[in-house]
């Protein structure tokens, strides 16, 4: 579960003064649901997860996230969490396995518990081939799952995507489409954010709108249809965020 | 506490592995220090050893001027193996050209002069701070010395006098410092400087690789998303910064000695003695060992500086910007403690790096002031842990960790 409270993010920029990245953001993300992020770049969807994965602290409100305060006790989220983004990158000079379970010793996993999660995790994922090979080897496979099971190896009970499938080729992409909907099905909270419309759509139970870290619009695809009488999600971005002129000015 | 510590050793053990994986920090951490720097130094030490070797083998070539005046004295010049006379008119320039060591210029009826007991000046000609220079001048000077000692007993034997009346009494030098204080002063500048320097070199790769090196893969954020307290993650970083800069140091330190030993015997042992003037230098082991002791808080000190200057950049090209100018004010106290007549003392005792430079001076020659020392590691000790401090306080930053 992510409950986030009214959540806002200030950053003081010497040459463009105080920037409201997120500002005022409320949502709720049940259990076994998605709740996609949509906006276009810049508008405060990085800022916003990093503020729930408590990358960042919050310059007002807060968020429980699977039981936390991101106030409170921000270590505590982050055991609960998985984050992936495009930006978080794998160390090279370690093989797949050392990388995996270096993250499930930072999460306190012992090492019974890892030797267990990891030889789940590579079963699941099929990782067995390339599992002592280093990450900067040019294989798919390794760039693709590790990453995953990096994010998987202390079960988090909420997984928090960023553009996860920013600058990937389409066959890792669709890697990562289904490993979302996997949690999901495992009754893990997800929350991912995008600007991508179709991934959106096939994906998403709950799409928020978000503009200038405002959030405009939130529903399911079927309420945001019948609000803003648009079919396609592309169009129905447009609207909320104010049509295409503004945009362009933003 | 105890998980603290726990999350810091599994960080290190990581970041550890992780570097000694790079081959640009084994280079930069062992081979340099270990291989290279022995190398340039017994290479230049055998170049220095050879030159110096055979300029004073070599005949000193010189010019006689009024030769004529004096046939007795300049066929005892042509005579000595120490000198190669070379005819010429513009002698100052032929030395200044370095094709002369030095010209003597006999004045006019100097022989005459002589005879008739009437004072005279013999003129040298050299080229002052110029070695070879110096080596004929120095040959010359003897010469002539000789020459005056034998006319004064000459004369004072056809007055009937005994030559003791003009040396009442004799002068000797005697050397009293030990051989490793010897080795202290000629070495003894160097080597601190070259450790110091290798410490801060140790530790600058790693310290930007694993900072702003992180934040420009990626990885850092990976990192970040982890519940292990951002202090764990300073001081995992910070010991493994620790480490290479210590790696680097010890190797340098270790090799040092051993090329120093192996020097020694190479070019000045087996038979053919030392050059003259130079004195075989002997280390003392404990002035090593304290060295070694004393530089781990100026090692910590570079490692937390390091550390955190490179989180300020957000790539290695903006890091290596910050870190290079630094070499130069670390060289600068460094080579200060080089100087002659730079003494320890109380105040000198709380200037980071000159500090260390000056003891390290004093330790490998013996000589030990323990008040002085104790002052010294103890200020480092507190600069090491306020740099640390602010290493961990610039990481809890996130304008620092999240810089674009």
């Amino acid at each position: 579960m992510i409950e986030a409270r009214q959540l806002t993010k200030v950053f003081r920029d010497r040459k463009r003064g105080e920037i409201r990245a997120v500002d005022a953001l409320s949502l709720c993300c049940p259990p076994g649901r998605i709740y996609g992020l949509l906006g276009a770049n810049g508008a405060g969807k990085t800022t916003a997860l990093r503020l729930l994965a408590t990358l960042l602290r919050p310059t007002s409100g807060t968020a429980a996230v699977a039981g936390c305060e991101v106030t409170a006790a921000p270590e505590r989220v982050r055991t609960q969490v998985g984050f992936l983004a495009a930006s978080t990158a794998l160390y090279g000079r370690l093989t797949a396995r050392e990388m995996v379970a270096y993250f499930g010793r930072l999460h306190g996993l012992t090492e019974a518990e890892l030797a267990v999660r990891l030889q789940g995790l590579a079963d699941e994922l099929e990782m067995h081939e390339f599992l002592d090979r280093r990450c900067d080897k040019r294989s798919t496979g390794i760039k693709q799952k590790t990453p995953i099971a990096r994010t998987l190896i202390h079960d988090p009970a909420v997984m928090i995507f960023d553009e996860p499938t920013l600058g990937l080729d389409v066959m890792a992409a669709r890697a990562i489409v289904q490993f979302v909907r996997r949690c999901r099905d495992r009754g893990k909270t997800v929350i991912y954010s995008t600007h991508v419309m179709s991934e959106a759509e096939k994906l998403c139970d709950t799409v928020g709108i978000i503009h200038n870290g405002r959030l405009v619009a939130e529903g399911t695809l079927d309420e945001l249809r019948l609000r803003f009488s648009e079919r396609d999600l592309e169009e129905i971005f447009v609207k909320a965020v104010g049509g295409e002129t503004e945009r362009h000015a933003a | 506490m105890h998980l603290l510590w726990r999350n810091t050793l599994t960080i290190f053990a990581k970041e550890l592995r992780d570097s000694l994986r790079d081959r640009r920090t084994l280079i930069s951490m062992i081979v340099v220090p270990t291989l290279v720097i022995p190398l340039i130094m017994i290479a230049a030490g055998a170049v220095m050893t050879k030159v110096m070797r055979k300029a004073q083998a070599e005949a000193s070539p010189i010019a006689i001027i009024g030769g004529a005046e004096a046939p007795a004295v300049a066929a005892e010049l042509r005579a000595d193996a120490r000198f190669q006379i070379v005819e010429t008119t513009d002698y100052r320039k032929e030395i200044a050209d370095k094709r002369l060591r030095a010209a003597v210029e006999l004045p006019p009826g100097f022989a005459a002069a002589l005879a008739r007991g009437e004072p005279t000046t013999v003129i040298l000609y050299h080229y002052e701070t110029e070695l070879r220079s110096g080596m004929g001048v120095g040959a010359l000077e003897e010469f002539f010395r000789k020459l005056r000692e034998r006319t004064v007993e000459q004369r004072l034997t056809a007055q009937g006098l005994p030559a003791a009346l003009v040396k009442p009494f004799a002068v000797k030098r005697e050397n009293v410092a030990p051989p490793e204080r010897v080795g202290g002063n000629v070495v003894g500048g160097m080597i601190p400087y070259i450790i110091i320097l290798l410490c801060f070199t140790g530790a600058m790769y790693p310290a930007m690789d694993l900072t702003a090196g992180e934040k420009e893969r990626g990885t850092m954020e990976t990192l970040l998303c982890s519940p292990v307290p951002r202090t764990a993650i300073v001081l995992g970083k910070f010991l493994t910064v620790l480490a290479a800069s210590l790696a680097s140091m010890l190797c340098s330190l270790l090799s040092m000695s051993v090329s120093f030993v192996l020097g020694a015997h190479l070019l000045l042992g087996a038979g053919a003695g030392a050059p003259h003037g130079m004195v075989v230098p002997v280390i003392s082991l404990a002035g090593a060992a304290g060295v070694f002791v004393l530089i781990v808080p100026v090692a910590v000190l570079f490692s937390a500086l390091l550390l955190a200057i490179s989180l300020l950049a957000k790539s290695m090209k903006e890091a290596q910007s910050y870190v290079s100018p630094l070499v130069v004010v670390i060289i600068l106290p460094a080579m200060m403690g080089m100087l002659p007549g730079v003494e320890l003392n109380a105040k000198l005792a709380l200037v980071p790096v000159l500090n260390l430079s000056l003891a390290c001076k004093e330790m490998l020659s013996g000589v030990w002031h323990w008040s002085y020392l104790a002052l010294i590691f103890g200020s480092t000790t507190v600069y090491a842990g306020a740099a640390l401090a602010g290493a961990v306080a610039l990481f809890r930053r996130e304008a620092v960790l999240f810089r674009s």
